[in-house]
């Protein structure tokens, strides 16, 4: 005890220290910018990296597509360089005057409400079928499969005997071609590829081995070459009188593509579904087809949803290949487009494919905001 | 139930044997009315037509179909194989960037992913070539760059490199590093199994790999020449001519495919669960060897599977090369063999027997690596 009450007291604080600053990380603007930009210094290199990047990419792009751009004009005479213009931008000008060329192609301009009707009808049938909360989606599925279907063709290729004059699909082009060809490709994958998905899981020996032939064979092929095929040896194979008709031979394609690779999305949403959900069916002495229409498929479908719209993306997109055996789809009309001598200058390329790449933006990018948004709430349900 | 099973499996039997046999009938039929022979005999009748790229020797007059076969099959490989690497250097650098703390960086990966995913390849294909590459300066413009090289709106023309007879030591210097390094590192990974005692011979190993050949090199009296690519009034005579062509499409494929790359990247790092990698930094790992150690083997589990399903696609996508011209096997062999003869079912065979071929022997491989990583349970 002693030794403590010895020991000499070298310093007591008979003040209070003066306040420190708070840690200079954390929370505000800046401690935002410090955590999330200038971490350390490599970081710090890479942020002012990033910006060049930006500085140098961003602003051209915003004077060639707005700034610079020619809106409106008579002839290609507006979007060359002048000298009150050295500098010419995107020539929109060029897309306004072609645009009714780019929706419909050389489909009559009488009949042009026809095409109308058939998007409409087309996004009342994908409204319908997408909300998970839409009423009846049962009929839903109906119309989508069926009715949409029959409708369709009636509208676009026309029926005379009701007053709705033929128009032959060489005149169909532009979006009109590519939302059919895409359309097509879905409600043909859809239940085709349903079916190779059951048969690929079959118990039935042929089943299962035609299943897994045809599927693997299309996915190890490239689309362009069973476009090729469908374009150049399908006529071989039917009688001489039923030349098929030269988009009906891509849509064909298209679809035995799409629903190789939808039944493999299908088979995957399959395996997801527990056994005992097969069993429970088995159980209750249901048939194969109530068992797999009643129990299974609904939970399998629902499931894979997201990746169903996934194939759908990747669909739309191909619909562009169709280019390649002769069909006007938007891609091919803006190529027609450019090669009109009224038009063409440096900067029209550019613009018809800013144009085009704004299309299919627009639509990919919402079927793949779609397909988040079902994930997210499929994912909230099972976490109950 | 049983015999009923066997009825349907039958009659399924017969009707695609049916439909196979009617068809097979009416080609039959159709051909013989076009005056169309069939089999396999013009593969040694004489071409007739000239292809821009050639990596093997080819001639119009001379080659035959199955020398264009194979020219046009060479080309879809090379664009493939260099698009693969392209493509998996942009997509891991892009993938790991998404996951990256800092906010800008992992932003603009995200903005590239999205804006590159979400526009069909063959738009990028023909943005690359009709509106970059096709808008670069005519010849008499042409962009002088520096080594002697020109670049024009009919291509990139770089010296070609000649190599004299010495480069085969070269060559054997490099194939001697290689297998020094190999030893190297065998020698000390099994020195450290057995003493804990780490032993750096990165150093040593890339001395070896680079240092060899350069010294063979040296001592060989530096035995390569280049050809300088010339320019006249009409053309670029000699050097090394790299098409419009076929950069369009190395281009777009490998910035295609990498935004596919980097979805697959950041989905297998996130894969590995946060345990790992606080588990290897409470051992006392640097973040580096946590990395290379710890995540990376276990990520690259979950990466390869679909990583060489889009190495697939990207040698399918490949065949787009039709839409701007480019000589690989669709455009030479389904495109001008197949107008030429008219043989559509046996030139549309071979074509997809060899994209089959391709997706086979890659899925064997990738069937025999997940094995080979499968992990092994107790």
């Amino acid at each position: 005890m002693a030794a403590i009450a010895d020991t000499p007291v070298l310093y007591v604080r008979t003040a209070p220290a003066a306040k420190l600053p708070p840690p200079a990380a954390g929370s505000g603007f800046i401690g935002w910018l410090r955590v999330n930009l200038f971490a350390t210094p490599g970081n710090a290199i890479l942020t002012l990296a990033c910006v060049a990047l930006i500085a140098w990419a961003v602003p051209p792009l915003i004077r060639f597509l707005f700034i610079d751009a020619v809106w409106s004009g008579p002839n290609r005479e507006v979007c060359l360089a002048s000298p009150a213009h050295p500098e010419p931008g995107a020539c929109w000008a060029f897309v306004r005057v072609w645009l009714s060329y780019f929706l419909y192609g050389f489909y009559p301009i009488a009949e042009r409400w026809r095409v109308d009707v058939f998007f409409a009808a087309l996004a009342l049938g994908i409204a319908w079928l997408g909300s998970i909360s839409a009423p009846r989606r049962d009929l839903g599925a109906v119309y989508f499969f069926i009715v949409l279907p029959v409708l369709s063709f009636v509208l676009l290729y026309g029926l005379p005997a009701i007053g709705l004059a033929a128009v032959p699909t060489n005149l169909w082009g532009g979006v009109l071609v590519t939302i059919v060809v895409a359309a097509v490709g879905i409600v043909a994958s859809l239940p085709i590829g349903i079916l190779l998905a059951l048969g690929r899981r079959s118990e039935l020996p042929v089943v299962r081995w035609l299943a897994i032939g045809f599927i693997e064979f299309v996915r190890g092929v490239p689309l362009i070459t069973v476009l090729f095929m469908a374009s150049v040896m399908l006529p071989l194979f039917v009688p001489q009188r039923l030349e098929p008709d030269k988009l009906l031979r891509a849509l064909i394609g298209v679809a035995l593509f799409a629903s190789a690779y939808m039944a493999e999305v299908v088979r995957g949403g399959l395996a997801g579904v527990p056994r005992g959900q097969y069993e429970a069916a088995r159980a209750l002495a249901l048939t194969y087809w109530r068992m797999m229409g009643l129990v299974i498929l609904p939970q399998a479908l629902q499931v894979t949803l997201p990746n169903i719209v996934n194939t759908f993306i990747g669909l739309f997109k191909d619909t562009t290949l169709v280019f390649v055996v002769g069909i006007f789809d938007l891609l091919r009309t803006i190529e027609a487009a450019r090669g009109d001598p009224k038009w063409a200058t440096p900067v029209t390329a550019g613009t018809g494919y800013a144009f085009a790449a704004l299309f299919y933006f627009i639509f990919c990018y919402g079927m793949s905001r779609y397909a988040r948004g079902v994930e997210a709430r499929l994912s909230r349900g099972g976490r109950r | 139930m049983r015999a009923g099973r066997i009825a349907l499996q039958a009659l399924l039997a017969v009707i695609v044997g049916g439909l196979i046999y009617g068809a097979f009938i009416n080609a039959a039929d159709n051909l013989a009315r076009a005056h169309i022979s069939s089999g396999f005999g013009f593969w040694n009748n004489s071409a007739g037509f000239d292809i821009s790229q050639t990596l093997i020797p080819y001639s119009a007059g001379i080659s035959t179909f199955g020398r264009a076969f194979w020219v046009g099959l060479l080309n879809t490989l090379l664009v493939a194989a260099l698009g693969v690497v392209l493509a998996t250097l942009l997509g891991f650098t892009i993938g790991v960037a998404r996951l990256s703390r800092n906010w800008l960086v992992a932003r603009l990966a995200g903005g590239y992913v999205e804006l590159i995913r979400n526009v069909p390849l063959l738009l990028q294909l023909l943005f690359w070539y009709n509106a970059v590459l096709k808008s670069l300066p005519e010849l008499r413009d042409s962009i002088v760059l520096p080594l002697g090289g020109f670049l024009n709106n009919r291509g990139l023309f770089l010296p070609r490199p000649v190599f004299a007879p010495g480069f085969g030591a070269v060559g054997a210097a490099l194939f001697v590093g290689i297998l020094a390094a190999i030893v190297l590192h065998v020698w000390a990974r099994r020195r450290r199994e057995r003493t804990a005692a780490p032993i750096p011979v990165g150093w040593w190993m890339a001395a070896l790999i680079v240092g060899l050949p350069l010294a063979g090199f040296a001592l060989a009296g530096f035995p390569v020449a280049f050809e300088w690519p010339q320019m006249s009034r009409f053309n670029v005579i000699g050097g090394l001519e790299i098409l419009p062509e076929f950069a369009a499409l190395v281009l777009a494929l490998s910035v295609y495919t990498a935004a596919f790359i980097a979805e697959v990247v950041r989905a297998g790092i996130l894969a590995v669960a946060p345990g790992q990698t606080e588990a290897a930094q409470a051992l006392g790992l640097r973040s580096g060897a946590t990395l290379r150690l710890i995540v990376v083997p276990q990520a690259m589990r979950v990466i390869v599977p679909p990583l060489t399903s889009q190495y697939l696609n990207l040698t399918k996508n490949s065949s787009l090369a039709v839409a701007i011209g480019y000589p690989d096997l669709v455009q030479v062999f389904a495109g001008s063999v197949l107008n030429i003869t008219g043989q559509a079912v046996e030139v549309i065979a071979i074509t997809m027997a060899v994209y089959l071929t391709i997706s086979l022997v890659t899925s064997l491989l990738m069937n025999l690596y997940a094995r080979m990583t499968a992990i092994v349970e107790r």
